[in-house]
């Protein structure tokens, strides 16, 4: 509760430094956060905030521990020790399948379920009109008369912006990217990020994992660097 | 010995034991011995089988003995569950309660609904062959879900992602488990009488009991044995979906999979 109101006030303390810095609306801080997998560490005591807004781009080599961070916001994944705060709330202590729908994720290989495109929407919101399927499709660079097709037969760009508008259609005010345009073309991957770009300005939280440096300068309002589990610095990408 | 098959009889049969040793060796199959281990293994297994169901079905021996000798089974086979599925975390447990959940539901509707008289004769055969023949069933629903998550991982996770509670993700691979799992059991009993004709059947037929009764005792066995795999699968395969997944909804590692993550 007192982080919770600390955000509020937009202070944040720093749990190294101990100094209370004033800091935009925070969506997650993560306090020495490390995660031990299979005998190996995958953060080594992760500590940063991404503030709420804009797109924050989490830059590293591979193996660096970006994908771990990536899910331990949604809470696929649990910390081995640390915290990580969503909106000032400890992850651990809110109801996962609520959390889940609050911060959307899309993976890195496109995951599209057997069925149509509107069946992989209707897996997301089972209530969702064909209005809803058709304007969310648009959202994320499609066709909205694509409902009847089926989502398994479509190459990997049509299928990724599937998966972003599946992602999408639950309304989520985060939304975790997990290298969504490493194994599409060039142009799919275009239409990716200016519909991802597109959420940004309306207002959602962004927060894209990649190892490109071109892309994490185009889309980044802000870049988190993470080498060997640890984040290693926070710059500004003022070109966009 | 006052059967149809004599002592002299039954040693004569080996001859067909050693036919398969023969194609083993005409063919270098390497399985000689693993096939005169396995022939004399289950003789001397039903031998002992038989020495104890004789003690068991003695006349005015209590039920309970029986009861005992099915509970026993049915640990028995969730060890053998566990042998056979090796990388299906704690199988033996869940197998064991799949077979006595199997057993309550058809041994209740068979002697609870006098379909059968309930007596020693009857209820051990009757609860052997539910628990022999819905094993291979067993097992492979619950393999072929541990392998379905395991290597649709990440399927299952953007399910999870998209806030869908852990039970309602495993949907779609619990039905294609207990798909796989209990189609054999169903072409099987389509093909009873055409394609092949049941052991029950036969042994009773052999035992000279008319053929009309030796039928109808098969139907009952065989219905028996579709709602015994119909229910260890389910059991199973329910079970299974809650430990694989934690309270919390995130799916556990399974064995022999899972990539790197950046």
């Amino acid at each position: 509760m007192e982080m919770e109101a600390r955000c509020r006030g937009q202070r944040y303390l720093c749990p190294i430094s101990g100094i209370d810095i004033i800091m935009p609306d925070l969506a997650f801080a993560f306090e020495e956060v490390t995660v031990d997998r299979d005998g190996v560490r995958a953060l080594d005591g992760f500590t940063a905030t991404v503030p709420a807004g804009g797109v924050s781009a989490v830059f590293g080599p591979s193996g660096a521990g970006k994908s771990t961070l990536l899910r331990l916001c949604n809470r696929l994944e649990v910390p081995t020790s640390g915290r990580v705060l969503f909106r000032g709330r400890d992850v651990a202590g809110l109801d996962p399948l609520q959390l889940r729908r609050q911060v959307g994720m899309c993976f890195q290989r496109p995951t599209p379920f057997p069925g149509t495109v509107a069946e992989n929407l209707r897996a997301a919101d089972p209530e969702a009109s064909n209005t809803e399927m058709t304007a969310v499709l648009e959202r994320a660079a499609l066709i909205g008369s694509w409902l009847d097709r089926d989502a398994t037969a479509l190459s990997g760009g049509e299928a990724e912006r599937v998966c972003l508008a599946r992602t999408l259609i639950t309304s989520p005010d985060v939304l975790l990217l997990d290298e969504p345009t490493s194994a599409i073309d060039a142009e799919a991957a275009s239409l990716i990020e200016q519909a991802v770009l597109d959420q940004a300005t309306g207002g959602m939280t962004v927060i894209w994992v990649s190892h490109d440096a071109a892309q994490v300068e185009r889309v980044a309002d802000r870049v988190l660097r993470i080498d060997h589990g640890r984040c290693t610095a926070v710059d500004g990408a003022p070109s966009r | 010995m006052n059967g149809p098959v004599s002592w002299l009889g039954l040693v004569t049969s080996l001859a067909l034991v050693a036919v398969a040793v023969v194609v083993s060796m005409w063919r270098h199959l390497g399985l000689g011995w693993q096939i005169a281990w396995a022939a004399a293994r289950a003789l001397v297994q039903l031998l002992l089988v038989g020495v104890a169901l004789g003690l068991l079905l003695t006349p005015g021996r209590s039920l309970w003995w029986s009861w005992a000798w099915i509970a026993g089974m049915v640990i028995y086979a969730g060890d053998v569950a566990r042998r056979r599925a090796p990388e299906v975390p704690r199988m033996a447990s869940l197998a064991i309660a799949s077979f006595a959940a199997a057993a309550v539901i058809t041994l209740g509707v068979t002697f609870g609904l006098r379909v059968l008289p309930l007596n020693s004769r009857t209820l051990v055969p009757i609860a052997g062959m539910m628990v022999g023949n819905s094993m291979t069933a067993t097992v492979l629903a619950a393999r072929r879900l541990v392998d379905e998550l395991r290597d649709k991982r990440d399927e299952v996770e953007a399910r999870l992602a998209l806030g869908q509670p852990s039970r309602l993700a495993a949907t779609p691979y619990v039905r294609a488990a207990l798909r796989s799992a209990l189609s054999p059991q169903i072409e099987t009993t389509k093909a009873t009488g055409l394609v092949f004709l049941p052991g029950a059947m036969t042994g009773l037929i052999i035992a000279g009991v008319s053929p009309v009764h030796a039928v109808l005792v098969q139907a009952v066995v065989m219905f028996l044995i579709l709602g015994a795999t119909a229910t260890t699968t389910v059991v199973v395969a329910l079970g299974l979906v809650v430990r694989v997944f934690t309270p919390d909804h995130r799916l556990r590692p399974l064995p022999l999979g899972g990539r790197k993550r950046g």
